[in-house]
């Protein structure tokens, strides 16, 4: 069984009738993604492409069983929504959306602190392209034909800087069992550590594709994970080696305000790690292919 | 976003932190008026740009008398400051803050910021006032103090307490110096900032817990439910290009090079920059036009590229994803119908229906030197200079 989300994860959308909600809704249906409803407030009880709408993630999770969600929702609401799903009960929660503020992301991590591990949802990005297990289903907004399947994992900060490196894989003939979109912004649902960690346990992953950037303490803190603790090869990218110091490269997080957050600062301690370094976004197809050919 | 020192005085200042008296001058004559108004001997003429270090850079004038106050404003007014942070081309002085000069006694540190490990607002200070936060950390890491707050609950005033003891303040004055770091942290909570900075937070001779000079800078994301805080922004003190590119909704960061480049997704932008470097050349700007990559962002990104007298290369590099290829090829190719374009183009094309945009750009008027890959696009580009 692929990590996080499988064949037959059922899936509802928050923010099903909106136009960004309808679209990618459409998509995943196509992909093949189990797509049970849709939450609209207001307009529950109404269908939408055929499925259901509910006023509430409660609701919905009662009606169709539904584990899994992602939100179209604007910013100004997506925290809200993204407690709403951990309180229904939903397991795993994409938030696409970009610019939630910081302080509602701190809030959502502390109010998600009243449930027990096991209970607790995995909440994936804000800003973020979403997850995909080839094959099997998607759970985001990227071009789902460009992934093979097959056994290696992707961790991306990027959306289209991953997309990039499941085309060069897939070149290459390499296939994904799943990959994850973690997002830009500087607080985030889960980390590199809390997906990469998923894939060390993970029977359908041989190795690990990790794409970073500059800010923030993430990749130094999946790093370290992988020197204590994985026996599977990791591979990394690190973007922004020519970015200035102090300034926000487009991610809210792609910032460098402390020692250790600059590429090639992170790419240095990677690599004491025993990370395997793709020294340039061309070549992390063939860095892989290299890794993949010594297990 | 970043705000000017007074605007974070005040600000700070209606949470309940004393500041010195002073006020906002635009003119000499005004300043030499505000001098009287504020009374005393001894005068700050204090320069408002978006940057630290304007002591260093002649920014800060100690006068006094109000004629010499008038003076002062006169010589800043309209100026461009270069301090170690604007960057060589300076920014512009069009604001002047008159402030009654401090006896300080002793100049402390106190900032407050988003921690990114713990994700908590952790407050740091240190008896080493003055210095930059970099310095102190650098110099004398072990004046430094910390507390986190538990964004739940606010801060609490043992945290204040705590802090204030361990910066060594007299016990007379625990009561205030816990009020201003109370204030600072409810002003960070409360209107989404991601930065607050009193340096130097001072005690002054007379006894009093002044902020002597503040930085506040504040989210971008949650300026939706900020109407007050960002209406401070202001504009001639960010790069213009920055300010045109924000406007229309695209994330541009002005560089030193001369390859332009046009990318789609910040990951992907940052990383051809990287290719671009690696190849043996500068690039001029990060732009990203967004995952989407729409046609009317393109020819926004354009417009904005070539308004760029540096830019000697344009490479553009789009992953298509659900977009496809063959709508961001006629993007581009309505764009060049609009904007003239004078510099050599590389175009890459990837993702979704890749052919068919390449033969669109082909079968287009449209003159460009065509790239596959992230390596071939960077090393065309460097090799069109």
């Amino acid at each position: 069984m692929s990590v996080i989300i499988h064949k037959d994860t059922k899936i509802i959308i928050q923010g099903f009738t909106g136009k960004m909600g309808t679209f990618h809704a459409e998509e995943m249906i196509k992909y093949g993604s189990n797509i049970v409803g849709g939450v609209t407030p207001g307009k529950g009880g109404q269908k939408h492409l055929n499925k259901p709408v509910f006023n509430t993630v409660k609701d919905a999770v009662k009606d169709t069983g539904a584990t899994a969600s992602i939100l179209f929702v604007p910013p100004a609401f997506a925290a809200d929504s993204a407690m709403e799903a951990a309180d229904a009960g939903i397991k795993t929660c994409v938030a696409i959306v970009d610019g939630i503020p910081s302080h509602d992301m701190i809030r959502i991590k502390r109010y998600m602190r009243r449930y027990s591990k096991t209970e607790k949802m995995t909440l994936v990005g804000p800003n973020c392209a979403g997850i995909i297990s080839p094959g099997k289903s998607m759970l985001g907004i990227m071009p789902g034909h460009i992934y093979k399947e097959g056994r290696v994992g992707i961790i991306s900060r990027s959306g289209t800087l991953g997309y990039e490196a499941a085309q060069q894989m897939k070149n290459l003939d390499i296939g994904i069992s799943t990959s994850v979109g973690i997002g830009g912004d500087p607080i985030n649902g889960s980390s590199f550590r809390d997906i990469i960690e998923k894939f060390e346990a993970d029977d359908e992953t041989d190795a690990v594709l990790m794409i970073g950037e500059i800010g923030g303490p993430q990749e130094v803190a999946a790093g370290e994970f992988v020197k204590e603790n994985m026996k599977k090869p990791v591979i990394g990218y690190i973007a922004g080696l020519t970015a200035p110091k102090g300034r926000v490269m487009g991610h809210a997080g792609a910032i460098v305000s402390a020692y250790g957050e600059s590429a090639i600062e992170k790419v240095e301690i990677l690599k004491e790690c025993g990370v395997t370094i793709s020294k340039n976004p061309s070549v992390m197809g063939d860095t892989v292919k290299s890794v993949l050919e010594k297990i | 976003m970043d705000i000017h020192e007074y605007q974070a005085k005040e600000i700070l200042s209606s949470f309940g932190v004393t500041i010195p008296r002073g006020g906002i001058v635009y003119s000499p004559e005004n300043a030499e008026n505000k001098a009287r108004e504020i009374g005393g001997s001894k005068w700050v003429v204090k320069a408002q740009i978006h940057s630290g270090a304007r002591g260093k850079a002649g920014g800060i004038i100690v006068c006094n008398s109000p004629l010499e106050v008038a003076q002062a404003t006169d010589k800043l007014l309209g100026k461009k400051l270069v301090t170690n942070q604007t960057g060589p081309e300076g920014k512009i002085v069009n604001r002047i803050y008159i402030e009654e000069a401090t006896d300080i006694e002793k100049e402390l540190y106190l900032g407050l910021v988003f921690d990114r490990s713990s994700e908590s607002i952790m407050v740091v200070a240190s008896t080493e006032g003055g210095m930059s936060v970099e310095e102190i950390a650098k110099e004398k890491p072990e004046t430094i103090i910390r507390s986190k707050i538990e964004v739940a609950v606010g801060i609490q005033s043992f945290q204040a307490r705590e802090l204030a003891f361990g910066l060594g303040i007299d016990s007379d004055l625990i009561a205030r110096a816990s009020d201003t770091i109370i204030g600072c942290a409810k002003a960070f909570s409360e209107l989404d900032a991601t930065m607050v900075e009193v340096n130097p937070l001072v005690i002054s001779k007379q006894k009093q817990i002044l902020a002597l000079d503040c930085k506040m800078s504040f989210d971008n994301n949650a300026m939706f439910r900020r109407n007050k805080v960002s209406e401070l922004r202001d504009k001639s003190q960010e790069d213009e290009k920055e300010v045109y590119a924000s406007d229309r909704g695209l994330n541009y960061v002005s560089l030193d090079g001369n390859i332009g480049n046009i990318i789609n997704g910040a990951g992907l932008a940052m990383a051809s920059m990287d290719m671009i470097k690696l190849a043996g050349g500068e690039p001029a700007n990060f732009l990203d036009v967004g995952g989407g990559a729409t046609p009317e962002k393109i020819v926004k990104a354009f417009r904005l590229i070539t308004m760029d007298k540096k830019v000697k290369v344009i490479l553009v590099n789009i992953f298509a994803g659900i977009n496809r290829c063959d709508w961001v090829a006629e993007g581009i190719v309505q764009a060049l119908e609009k904007i003239e374009v004078k510099v050599p183009l590389v175009i890459r094309l990837a993702g979704t229906n890749v052919e068919k945009g390449n033969k669109i750009l082909k079968d287009s008027k449209i003159n460009y030197i065509e790239a596959s890959t992230l390596e071939e696009a960077a090393n065309k580009a460097v090799a069109a200079l």
